[in-house]
């Protein structure tokens, strides 16, 4: 669970001699430390696996198992501006309102008729990185069931959540009227993530933006969910590389036994806790020889867009799925 | 859609678009444009048209639909031998002018009568149909009239349908529904006929009033729906009806169904937004930046509103959030706070300033002259930080090489690059989220792809560390720079003149600041005059190497002089303590250009030297203290060392000795026998034809032209009057260097050189004697 949260690159903190920038201002040092992240290498050779994070301590393990198995659409996400996590009941109203008003916006029928539905924001406790970070949360819409005698919790028609895990480097540039969350994930009809998009968008004046997932990333991911131990495994390992061709794209997917899988990188991997660049690589040209060897394709000179394991799956266009608890 | 009329619509948004596309960086320029572009709204056509500030053609094309609505109106002649062709021209000037520009009320009212009178085939009815697209409105009268037509039943039934459709979609143009609305029973009427009936019942939909729901009228429409069953537009109006009257309609409608009436707008979805905005109509704001709210995005941004920059809203939410928590003493404090919305001219800006309320979403204030003044001045982080984050995200994901090969999103992406720089010269300031875009961006940019934009956005750049934002963009630049034509590098350069010309601006006003604010970057004085001096080096070196790489292009060196036409004032004009000259490659390039106009530049430019290089002393002179920033003497040796070459090459014709040595063994192997006098004055190479045509005002029988028998007094001075009356436009500073020779008293060239130029300190006095006494 924890391992998909790629931690944003950290820049090593390693100070340069600078004498212009002294008592500067947020907006200052969050230039610096953009300007830090630019010059350094962007993605750091290696990373460190968190062993126990927070997660374990004080999560609520049914909201938890509410997050897995689903299909999750990624957003990033600009500071909130305001954002105060003693409101939320009251956000709750707001977004409902807005949600009912937009929907009728442009509808023929349904004049005065009360829309169905239900907001419930909530904090997700312990789902971060560090002490840190602050708290992630989420929002659900229910559906509120016709009947009266029935059960009152209705069907969920849509799920979002913010959260911020390990995100040191973009928390010491945010000034205290800013909470920062920068990833959010959606699971939902995409006109329902629209709608609220936008009034986060206006409420907290924050913006958002599609998180897609390169390749280099991916190869990452596909390593490290190698890496977890399951008892029974549930699906294979597979990876889908496009090659771009006219008229139609061609698509290679290739699946091995999970347990294959975690037989190679078991022969790579070296420290335990740690990942490097090099392991990385080294898995995934030892899967590109293999492939060439029976196939005469050069799978390097094509792009990886999925990856998916018994753990977790991810597209390069920002969805991922977690299908293990 | 069809492909062809796809094409229009991308004509009539190109069109939109152009107002904001073609703004100049100048402030003053920029609001001249503005006054005669809204004072010529008003008087052409009235209300009719206020997109009118586009170019002149369109008086032309306006002639041309004129001839074309008076054809339709004649009516199809029968004997004409090129009838077809004539007719499609016709057609096809209403279609131009329709998608562009909409018609006036007046033309629809005409086109609107013709098309359904039936006096053309089907095919034509439905084409001018398709295109009555208003300017701004469509008059009620008209499509009172158009209705009349319809029961006469001189057309189609398709060209009913489809006048039905557009009836639909242009109903929110309608500036009066009074009349139509009395029509309602015509209308209810013609839901009988099978083909309309979905059209119709939208059209009601739009148009019932309370009143009109009468039970007989449901009654039809309930034994139409027992006909032709659960039609989803029948439902619709019946929904209505009951909403209006839940009395007369017992019968349950499904309540959770969502039901939406076929799009009849398609047909015109872009004609439709083109004319939203242009009723959006010149605003009363003193300098509106245009980009208006409605800029048209492409459909797959189902996100945000149609525009890159959220429209202007005031937080409203924040209000009603707080609402609860406030107190009796807030509340009264609150109700004294103004409404964005309400925020029209600068004195309201300036009355209201303590307590306007702010946008709910900071990007908005991109569009909002007023707005950018506000945020100017308050020095708010928060306020700063949200503008920051915003534009930050936004120039990322919308940065066009992310998705590739998209025109349109192209576009759209350097008219909202061309807004922020409308903001940033507005301003005068850069911004730093688009400090930050580039250092991500430059090093993947092609060079091509909003080139001016990129540049502008480079030349706003805030004032830093050069040192530390060389790694990150002027390196990239540089690989650029070598590696591209020679209009790049102009542009470059050009680019690089305003920025420098920004940072100084910034660090002269900041010197005289600082006891008051405390400056967002905390430099020393030195610090920053380090800064601007190895931007001006790192220039240097650009300027040296491209120089050699385009084998001393004439129209580069104008570039390059220019941008050191502002370093050589940095003294006198910003009050800033640096002197930084040329490097030897520029300047000797200049001293033996084969253009006048560059030599000049170049006189121009040692004079302006001069003069901050004698400031500079004689300030150190009265202040005696030693300062920090004493210029080294380096400085002064180098300038007096460009000086004497100079003299030596064009006056004094001793050219190899000081300054540009050479080998006089090298010298002689070239042949030219006369090399000391080669390049003065009357034979240097840029000044042939001047003297070549003294010679002929002076001897115009003589066969021979011999240019070593001119003198160089009487030559000095006709070449002046020559040169100028060329060159006087172009460059008022022609004046320095031709004046002083041309006021030179006979004989004294040898005396004024009598002296000797040593190569001390003090030699700036020297030289301010020297030239003094020529004068």
């Amino acid at each position: 669970m924890d391992s998909y949260d790629v931690p944003e690159s950290t820049p090593s903190a390693s100070s340069r001699p600078e004498d212009y920038f002294v008592g500067a201002t947020p907006l200052q040092k969050r230039l610096e430390s953009i300007r830090k992240q630019t010059s350094f290498i962007p993605t750091p050779p290696r990373r460190k696996v968190p062993q126990c994070s927070q997660l374990q301590e004080d999560v609520d393990p049914q909201k938890v198992a509410f997050l897995l198995h689903k299909q999750w659409t990624l957003y990033s996400l600009t500071p909130l501006y305001k954002f105060s996590y003693s409101n939320l009941k009251e956000y709750s109203r707001l977004l409902n309102a807005f949600i009912v008003a937009e929907k009728q916006k442009g509808l023929a029928v349904e004049v005065g008729e009360d829309f169905n539905i239900k907001v419930i924001f909530s904090t997700l406790l312990g789902m971060k990185g560090t002490q840190r970070d602050p708290e992630a949360f989420l929002v659900q819409i229910l559906s509120k069931s016709q009947l009266p005698s029935e059960n009152r919790e209705g069907k969920v028609l849509w799920t979002g959540w913010f959260c911020c895990i390990f995100g040191d480097s973009l928390l010491e540039t945010v000034s205290e009227d800013f909470t920062c969350l920068p990833l959010f994930l959606a699971n939902g009809a995409e006109s329902n993530t629209a709608i609220i998009g936008t009034w986060f968008q206006k409420t907290f004046d924050c913006y958002f933006s599609p998180l897609t997932i390169n390749a280099f990333n991916l190869s990452w991911m596909a390593a490290m969910w190698t890496a977890c131990k399951v008892d029974h495994y549930v699906a294979t390992t597979e990876f889908l590389w496009s090659v771009p061709c006219s008229p139609q794209s061609l698509d290679i997917s290739y699946a091995i036994h999970p347990e294959d899988a975690k037989a190679l990188w078991d022969s790579i991997h070296k420290t335990p806790g740690e990942v490097t660049q090099e392991e990385v690589d080294l898995f995934m040209d030892c899967l590109y020889s293999h492939f060439h060897r029976h196939f005469k394709i050069h799978l390097s000179a094509t792009r990886l867009v999925r990856v998916s394991t018994s753990v977790a799956s991810a597209h390069t266009d920002g969805k991922i799925k977690d299908s293990v608890s | 859609m069809s492909p062809q009329k796809r094409v229009k619509n991308v004509k009539a948004q190109n069109r939109i678009s152009q107002g904001s596309n073609s703004f100049q960086t100048t402030l003053s320029a920029w609001k001249v444009k503005q006054g005669p572009s809204n004072s010529k709204n008003i008087s052409k056509h009235g209300q009719n048209n206020p997109v009118g500030d586009y170019e002149h053609a369109d008086d032309q094309a306006e002639d041309a639909l004129q001839m074309a609505v008076e054809y339709f109106e004649k009516g199809p002649v029968k004997t004409s031998q090129n009838k077809d062709k004539t007719l499609e021209k016709h057609l096809k000037t209403v279609e131009n002018v329709a998608w562009k520009n909409g018609l006036a009320s007046e033309e629809i009212d005409v086109l609107l009568n013709i098309a359904l009178s039936g006096k053309f085939g089907n095919a034509v009815n439905t084409r001018i149909l398709k295109c009555m697209i208003p300017a701004t409105v469509i008059s009620q009268d008209s499509v009172v009239k158009a209705v009349s037509w319809l029961c006469v039943d001189k057309c189609s039934g398709s060209t009913k349908v489809l006048f039905y459709r557009w009836l639909v979609a242009m109903f929110d143009f309608i500036d009066r529904k009074e009349q139509i609305n009395l029509l309602y029973g015509f209308f209810f009427a013609s839901l009988q006929d099978d083909a309309l009936c979905p059209y119709v019942c939208h059209l009601l939909y739009l148009l019932t009033k309370k009143e009109n729901v009468k039970p007989f009228r449901v009654r039809k429409l309930l034994d139409l729906q027992a006909k032709m069953g659960m039609q989803p537009h029948l439902q619709a109006l019946l929904s209505l009806y009951k909403f209006f009257a839940p009395a007369l309609i017992s019968v349950s409608l499904p309540v959770r169904k969502k039901i939406y009436f076929k799009n009849s707008e398609n047909l015109w979805k872009m004609a439709l937004l083109a004319v939203k905005q242009r009723n959006q109509g010149p605003s009363p704001e003193p300098l509106k930046l245009m980009l208006g709210p409605a800029n048209v995005r492409p459909l797959k941004r189902k996100w945000n509103s149609l525009s890159i920059i959220p429209v202007l809203n005031s937080s409203s939410y924040t209000k009603e959030c707080r609402k609860k928590e406030m107190s009796l003493s807030d509340c009264l404090n609150r109700s004294g706070s103004f409404p964005l919305e309400q925020l029209k001219s600068f004195p309201q800006l300036l009355q209201n300033i303590h307590c306007l309320e702010l946008p709910s979403q900071m990007g908005s204030v991109l569009n909002n002259s007023l707005l950018l003044h506000y945020i100017n001045c308050v020095r708010d982080e928060p306020v700063l930080l949200r503008f920051y984050y915003w534009l930050s995200q936004t120039l990322q994901e919308e940065c066009i090489w992310y998705k590739v090969n998209n025109y349109e999103h192209g576009k759209e992406f350097t008219n909202f690059l061309d807004t922020i720089i409308r903001a940033e010269c507005f301003l005068q300031e850069g911004f730093y989220s688009c400090e930050a875009f580039l250092y991500k961006s430059l090093p993947l940019w092609d060079g091509l792809c909003c080139r001016s934009q990129f540049l502008q956005l480079v030349s706003w750049i805030p004032f830093s560390s050069f040192s530390e934002v060389k790694p990150l963009l002027f390196d990239h630049l540089a690989q650029l720079f070598f590696t591209s034509t020679i209009y790049f590098k102009c542009s470059v350069l050009q680019s690089l003149k305003e920025l420098l010309q920004n940072w100084l601006l910034w660090l002269s006003m900041d010197i005289h600041m600082k006891p008051v604010t405390n400056s967002p970057l905390e430099t020393t004085l030195g610090g920053s005059m380090n800064s601007v001096s190895k931007l001006i080096h790192y220039v240097g070196w650009l300027s040296t190497t491209a120089m050699r790489l385009e084998s001393n292009s004439t129209f580069l060196l104008h570039f390059i002089l220019d941008f050191y036409e502002k370093v050589c004032d940095i003294y006198i004009n910003y009050n800033l303590p640096l002197v930084v000259l040329f490097p030897p490659g520029i300047f000797y390039s200049a001293l033996l250009s084969l253009d006048t106009s560059i030599l000049n530049q170049l006189c121009f430019i040692m004079h302006r030297y001069r003069k901050n290089l004698t400031a500079a002393k004689k300030n150190e002179l009265v202040q005696k203290t030693k300062s920090e920033f004493n210029f080294s003497s380096k400085t002064y040796q180098e300038f007096n060392h460009y000086l004497t070459s100079m003299v030596g090459c064009l006056w004094t014709s001793k050219p190899f000795g000081k300054g540009i040595y050479i080998d006089p063994e090298i010298l002689e192997k070239t042949g030219v026998t006369e090399y000391k006098n080669s390049l003065n004055v009357i034979h240097h190479p840029s000044f042939l034809s001047y003297a070549v045509s003294f010679l002929l005002q002076e001897s115009p029988e003589e066969r021979t032209v011999n240019v070593s028998s001119i003198q160089v007094n009487k030559f000095t001075f006709i070449m002046l009057r020559d040169f100028i009356q060329l060159n006087f436009i172009k460059r008022i500073y022609a004046f320095p260097f031709f004046q002083t020779l041309s006021l030179l008293p006979p004989q004294s060239q040898n005396e004024v050189f009598a002296f000797q130029i040593h190569s001390n300190d003090f030699n700036v006095n020297l030289l301010a004697l020297i030239l003094s006494s020529l004068i």
